[in-house]
């Protein structure tokens, strides 16, 4: 039989065809359990760095990075009412495409177009039970691209532990920089709220005046970025205003004060003697 | 093309000679993706060389029986399988890597080396000469990749091989990068600049006039 018959022809593209489906989906069903598992330590990790439990380069087994995992309360939380919806599964909520509300012009503060109606948190108590860091995933858009990562707020819910970008496509070395851990320790213990409660936290152009009176709501902008900079100030006081977070944070505060008021009281007693 | 080019030749020629970047200019746009550390350099080069070579093979194996009406479409095939199993098995096995390298390997289906030895060498040559040449493809892609990347990542970013050589000013040292290393022409410039090099130094590359 010829080469060029269309019987043969047929032939050879029918059992090419067979031979190379059966190599991709045995690759894709023998890796998938791996790749799955790369993803979710993958993801582990960054929430770990941003509660502050594993240090920006640090390398963690995969061992170290569950155990340490495990000990974070994983919750799910309606962003409009602030309260936490008992029962949730947060695989679901964060796999459920109709999660989404749309935000108006007003509100996109960040602009994303649209928010979670219900977002998953991840709340790290220390061994006496007392509130130690609340890790929110965040998302906004930078110069060039969506930039995704979490920040997480201290214990008493007004100053900042970490910020970590872990997906962004910003220029490298300039923007790219937010992922630097040089530039992103900047932001540990600045104060989020002005007075008045409002989230005021920003990147300024420049260096910080330490003299000024807003200089604990302030972060020095990476030169050379001041875009990218501007991003990253509207992504984190979007999350943090009543779009975002605030309900919850307020919820938050009020549960969680309740507990640790009488540690205030006690330490400003000290403070005042 | 003569049919009797010798195993030895088949596996060097391409490391320089004949090399796919710098002499036939062929798969440059990935050299351009990959090549702002050596680290994905190096990925990115291992996966092509097994690429080629295992595709060369397969093309080989069955260029006795492969009707010329879909010639193109079974080579096609056989790179796509092989492309995925690769993609598949760094997601696996280093997903870091994976991540930096993202659509790039999935690119490999497309570049023009992997291609050009299944049409060129592969269709007409036994197996075993097919993965000598495609070793050698694969190998001559990759110098280029490595070169290109020891400098970008260098001088970029202060590193190679993610290891601080010039500490950046970011980080507190002394050394300013330069933004043109980490963006896309700069490769260009530097394969430009190989090119260069390489004919000053070697008269039988040179375009008679």
């Amino acid at each position: 039989m010829s080469n060029e018959s269309i019987t043969k022809t047929f032939v050879v593209a029918a059992l090419l065809s067979i031979v190379c489906a059966i190599v991709v989906s045995l690759s894709d069903v023998s890796l998938k359990g791996l790749q799955r598992r790369n993803q979710a330590l993958d993801k582990q990790l960054n929430i770990l760095r941003a509660a502050g439990l594993v240090e920006s380069d640090a390398k963690v087994s995969a061992e170290e990075s569950e155990r340490l995992f495990a000990k974070a309360k994983t919750v799910v939380v309606d962003l409009a009412t602030g309260q936490i919806v008992p029962d949730a599964d947060p695989d679901a909520t964060l796999a459920d495409k109709t999660n989404v509300v749309p935000l108006s012009k007003e509100e996109d503060l960040a602009s994303i177009k649209t928010r979670p109606q219900r977002a998953v948190v991840y709340l790290f108590y220390d061994d006496a039970e007392k509130l130690q860091s609340v890790v929110l995933p965040i998302v906004g858009t930078g110069l060039w691209s969506t930039m995704r990562g979490f920040l997480s707020l201290n214990g008493d819910l007004a100053t900042v532990c970490r910020i970590v970008f872990y997906e962004h496509g910003e220029t490298p070395g300039l923007g790219g920089e937010i992922s630097n851990p040089a530039w992103t320790s900047k932001w540990e213990g600045k104060s989020v709220y002005n007075a008045s409660g409002e989230p005021v936290i920003e990147v300024v152009k420049g260096t910080v005046d330490p003299s000024s009176e807003s200089a604990s709501n302030q972060i020095d902008g990476i030169s050379g970025a001041t875009l990218t900079g501007a991003g990253v100030t509207q992504t984190v006081q979007f999350w943090l205003g009543n779009s975002g977070y605030g309900p919850f944070l307020e919820e938050l505060r009020k549960t969680n004060g309740a507990a640790s008021a009488t540690h205030d009281l006690e330490d400003e007693g000290k403070d005042a003697q | 093309m003569n049919n009797e080019v010798s195993p030895k030749e088949s596996l060097l020629k391409p490391l320089f000679k004949n090399n796919p970047v710098f002499v036939q200019i062929l798969g440059v746009c990935s050299a351009l993706a990959v090549t702002t550390s050596l680290r994905t350099a190096i990925t990115m080069a291992l996966a092509v060389i097994f690429v080629t070579s295992f595709s060369n093979v397969g093309v080989s194996l069955i260029r006795k029986v492969i009707p010329g009406s879909i010639r193109m479409i079974v080579e096609m095939t056989i790179i796509a399988t092989l492309v995925i199993l690769v993609d598949q098995l760094i997601k696996a096995f280093s997903y870091d890597l994976s991540k930096q390298l993202s659509v790039y390997v999935g690119l490999i289906i497309t570049n023009c080396i992997v291609m050009g030895r299944a049409e060129a060498f592969a269709i007409k040559n036994k197996p075993g000469a097919s993965l000598l040449d495609g070793i050698g493809n694969g190998v001559g892609y990759g110098l280029v990749l490595v070169i290109v990347a020891f400098f970008r990542e260098l001088f970029g970013f202060g590193k190679l091989f993610g290891i601080v050589v010039f500490p950046t000013v970011q980080n507190g040292g002394w050394y300013v990068p330069n933004g043109l290393m980490v963006t896309a022409p700069a490769a260009f410039f530097l394969i430009g600049a190989i090119i260069w090099v390489v004919k000053t130094f070697n008269k039988d590359m040179q375009d008679s006039e």
